[in-house]
């Protein structure tokens, strides 16, 4: 199936663009008949003109879908499946020649020699400054300062042209008219050589999400991909190149000689502690910057020219040689387009990060396959599914084992014969620990279920123990007074600053997270059940009582439904919350749930999946707060009318 | 013999932060008998509505005694019912649900309280509505069933905490004949607390006309009016001339009072 779509892309394409612009073009002119008809006499800033208006919605999404396929390469993977196996062939190009271009002011600012000048002369002046002079005797200072003046001279004798050996020069003029004959071929263009079988044989691009095929299939492809290959020797013998200038010959024995001497002066003699430390610093600094000199990497400013020439070349003759790519790079690979590191070739920028919508849909496909076996599903455990859930388990989870412990009686010794008799007490220990066979049933399982359930079971505890407390506490001195203190203390906590705690007290599996969003949940439900008591007007509350109602039926037919409307705004909040922080606590710690599933993608940096994932906790917390809408609606009409 | 007797009734707040004393109330006395139709009368913050709470129960008074027939008046209780001037109905419910709320907290047989509501629907004029919820209902139509709510209990006392103050005048004269005619109909003893002179000249057989610092009873009036509105329109009293005497007299002396609370005299 999925193959089918790798080559039908085109067409699904072609069908995906066109009823999106058709949307986009519909809804604006739908949008704009209606706002003929009635937007006119409408008064602005009444409420009233935002209801209604799919159309718009309609709009914003068709554009929103539009942007995505068009940012991740959509179109460009659609119709022109070999572009990117030829900007990863020029891509190689230009990674055999980055050694060379890192020196020249290509793409940065100055030579990096001027660099290495600038950078070095500043070291040499701050050392200059900086002489610890308590720990050097006179004399040492003023050898100390001739050292000094000596590595400077080593900046000026290594930018000097006229002090260039003649050979290194000689090996700049090769290399450049080398790279000359590159520039020429790529003016000669592609000659017609078939792509290699083993080329022919790659994965395409676009078939699944897959990189970008690294040998070349084009004619144009193979010639930048045998140019690479010469340049990539060209580099090889551009980095051995050294700059040292015949003058050095002489003066860097001077030196080497000078700061063993003076190191050889901070052994022999007596000095403090402190005055060795702080020798030894100084002599190392010093004698760092002056290997650093030593090894021929600042060459003269003019050196380069010959280089730099044939660069823009280069720059001319690539540009013509891509000819109609050009126009594909800019149009249809938004981003900084496709570069080859080392082993592969790969989109960057939102090529990259921003997934094809197919392969979106591929990957949750893949998701949602339930076939555990076949790979579906994700680390062994299905999206959503279902399962045989032993009864015994449902049981062991419910009957704590203390129970069997309070039973009345002894636990079964062994006897004489060296048989064990199983009495009534070994029996309510084996239905505690989920040892007797009950026969199954099915349940849900998988990831999402997992998660759900978690904030299900959280919700439902919060909800059954907020709401009490939170009434009592509207309605009850000294309730509020015991409770206020503890829940409006850890309930402005973050709910993630918890979870180290949390977890560890009660595990990175289902007990610690439920806890963690009972707490959330719990916290929200006590303020919003305590505001609704609190609201009760005294009027109702009098009312009841001349009714003849009890304490206790003022609570439950008047207190509790004068409350259902916050209590239910607080269900909807904390559902919210509670989604929230579960995904984040299962990126956190845990081997099942969305957001553990979207951990392991991160690490892996699998987009697609990261994308499913949030995608689907999108849609689910979506789905959460419009049928937390539908029960408000459903449930209490007379909201605001009291 | 359920009167209702007032003996000594004070009630003084202290401001808990200047410690001094505000009486409320101090020294109420009076009898109602019962089927009697008392309207109490007077400025703001002479105390009516703190006489009206202490009576349903729900203020204690610092001093003096309340009795009905033979029993101490100690907290709210179903002998006496309350209607608010919001209604303070149960929104969350339908108009048969509210009015039989007291018989459901009684837990009255279903069959019995469904024919006790029906009945008490149909006096007051909402047959038929049973099943709309409140929210759904007219001023109006919300203060029938809170009268409903408060009759289906079978209360010795009707306490009306300005009852008629949010609706519409149309509306509030309807209500004034509803209100008369019940209490023909059923012959409780009715306490009725309104701002209104007119509306007190017109249902009170009796009328308190209060005066505030202390709160007091400042005059008692016995009027012919109500009796006359059982069977005469309530706009035709309003013409009479005996009925104008009095209004301006009663409106003179409030005037008088709210001229002094505001140290003009």
């Amino acid at each position: 199936m999925f193959e089918f779509i790798a080559d039908q892309r085109a067409a699904i394409a072609a069908v995906f663009i066109l009823t999106l612009l058709l949307a986009f073009g519909v809804s604006i002119y739908i949008g704009r008949k209606e706002y003929r008809k009635n937007g006119q006499d409408q008064v602005f800033g009444d409420p009233e003109r935002t209801k209604g208006g799919w159309y718009w919605s309609l709009c914003g999404v068709s554009a929103l879908l539009l942007i995505w396929f068009y940012f991740s390469w959509g179109v460009a993977r659609a119709y022109f499946p070999n572009a990117a196996n030829e900007l990863c062939q020029i891509a190689k190009l230009d990674e055999a020649l980055s050694p060379i271009r890192a020196v020249l002011p290509i793409g940065s600012r100055s030579y990096q020699s001027t660099l290495l000048v600038a950078r070095n002369g500043a070291q040499i002046e701050a050392l200059r400054d900086s002489m610890p002079k308590q720990a050097f005797s006179r004399d040492e200072q003023q050898v100390l300062e001739l050292v000094i003046d000596d590595v400077q001279s080593l900046l000026g004798l290594s930018s000097d042209p006229d002090q260039q050996s003649p050979e290194v020069a000689a090996q700049i003029e090769l290399l450049s008219q080398e790279l000359r004959a590159i520039a020429i071929a790529l003016d000669a263009g592609p000659s017609a050589v078939e792509p290699s079988a083993e080329a022919l044989a790659q994965p395409k691009w676009g078939a699944t999400y897959t990189e970008i095929p690294l040998l070349p299939v084009t004619a144009r492809g193979i010639l930048f991909d045998q140019l690479s290959q010469d340049a990539a020797l060209l580099s090889d013998r551009f980095v051995t190149l050294k700059n040292i200038p015949p003058a050095y010959a002489t003066r860097i024995p001077l030196i080497t000689q000078k700061i063993e001497a003076l190191s050889a002066a901070t052994k022999a003699q007596q000095f403090s502690d402190a005055d060795v430390e702080a020798r030894k610093d100084y002599i190392k600094s010093l004698d760092r910057i002056f290997n650093r000199l030593d090894d021929g990497s600042i060459f003269p400013a003019g050196s380069f020219a010959p280089l730099m020439k044939v660069f823009q070349e280069l720059a001319r003759a690539q540009a013509h040689a891509k000819g109609s790519l050009k126009v594909i790079d800019a149009l249809f690979v938004p981003g900084a387009g496709v570069v080859k590191s080392r082993t592969q070739c790969s989109e960057q920028g939102s090529g990259r990060w921003l997934p094809k919508p197919m392969d979106v849909v591929v990957t949750f496909a893949e998701l949602a396959d339930p076939d555990v076996e076949d790979g579906g599903g994700f680390k062994g455990t299905p999206l959503l599914w279902w399962k045989w859930l032993p009864i015994a388990d449902v049981v062991a989870f419910v009957i704590p084992d203390a129970l069997a412990d309070l039973w009345a009686g002894e636990y079964a010794r062994h006897g004489v014969d060296g048989k064990v008799q199983e009495n009534t007490k070994d029996r309510l220990l084996a239905l505690a620990q989920g040892d007797i066979d009950l026969g199954s049933v099915p349940a849900l399982d998988g990831h999402l279920w997992d998660s759900l359930f978690r904030v299900l079971v959280a919700m439902g505890l919060g909800i059954l123990c907020g709401v009490p407390v939170g009434i009592y506490m509207g309605v009850s001195q000294f309730i509020k007074g015991v409770l206020d203190p503890v829940v409006e203390l850890y309930r402005p906590v973050p709910p993630l600053a918890w979870a180290p705690l949390i977890l560890t007290i009660f595990g990175i599996q289902d007990d610690g997270k439920i806890f963690l969003l009972f707490m959330v949940a719990f916290a929200i439900m006590v303020i919003s059940a305590r505001t609704g008591a609190a609201g009760t007007q005294l009027s109702k509350i009098r009312a009841s009582h001349s009714l003849g109602a009890s304490n206790r039926q003022i609570l439950l037919h008047v207190i509790l439904p004068n409350a259902l409307p916050e209590i239910l705004t607080g269900v909807r909040i904390a559902i919210g919350v509670c989604w929230g922080t579960l995904v984040a606590a299962e990126m956190l710690a845990g081997t099942t749930g969305i957001g553990f599933i979207e951990n392991v993608a991160r690490t892996v940096s699998d987009y697609e999946l990261i994308w499913v994932t949030i995608l689907i906790m999108g849609i689910l917390g979506l789905a959460f707060d419009l049928i937390m809408r539908w029960v408000i609606q459903k449930t209490i009409p007379w909201r605001g009318k009291g | 013999m359920a009167d209702l007797t007032c003996k000594d009734l004070s009630m003084t707040y202290r401001n808990p932060q200047t410690g001094a004393e505000v009486h409320a109330l101090k020294d109420i006395n009076f009898t109602l008998k019962k089927g009697e139709l008392l309207a109490v009368l007077g400025p703001s913050g002479c105390g009516k509505t703190t006489l009206l709470n202490m009576v349903a129960g729900f203020l204690k008074p610092t001093a003096g005694e309340m009795i009905l027939g033979d029993r101490l008046i100690n907290g709210p209780g179903v002998e006496r019912g309350m209607v608010f001037q919001q209604g303070a109905l149960f929104e969350w419910q339908s108009v048969k649900k509210n009015v039989d709320f007291g018989l459901r907290m009684k837990k009255t047989k279903a069959v019995e309280a469904a024919d006790l509501v029906e009945k008490w629907l149909d006096i007051v004029g909402l047959q038929g509505f049973g099943e709309t919820p409140t929210y759904q209902l007219s001023g109006g139509m919300q203060q029938r069933v809170a009268l409903a709510r408060c009759l289906v209990n079978d209360p010795d006392v009707i306490l009306m905490d300005e009852p008629l103050g949010a609706l519409d005048a149309l509306t509030r004269e309807k209500m004034q004949s509803l209100i008369l005619e019940l209490w023909k109909e059923t012959g409780k003893t009715i306490i009725i607390i309104t701002h209104s002179v007119e509306e007190a000249l017109l249902l009170g057989e009796r009328l308190f006309v209060m005066a505030p610092r202390p709160g007091r009873i400042h005059k008692e009036y016995h009027l012919p009016f109500a009796e006359r509105g059982l069977s005469e329109p309530l706009r035709a009293i309003r013409q009479d001339k005996d009925f104008t005497k009095v209004r301006e007299e009663i409106l003179t002396m409030i005037w008088n009072m709210e001229e002094e609370i505001m140290g003009r005299v």
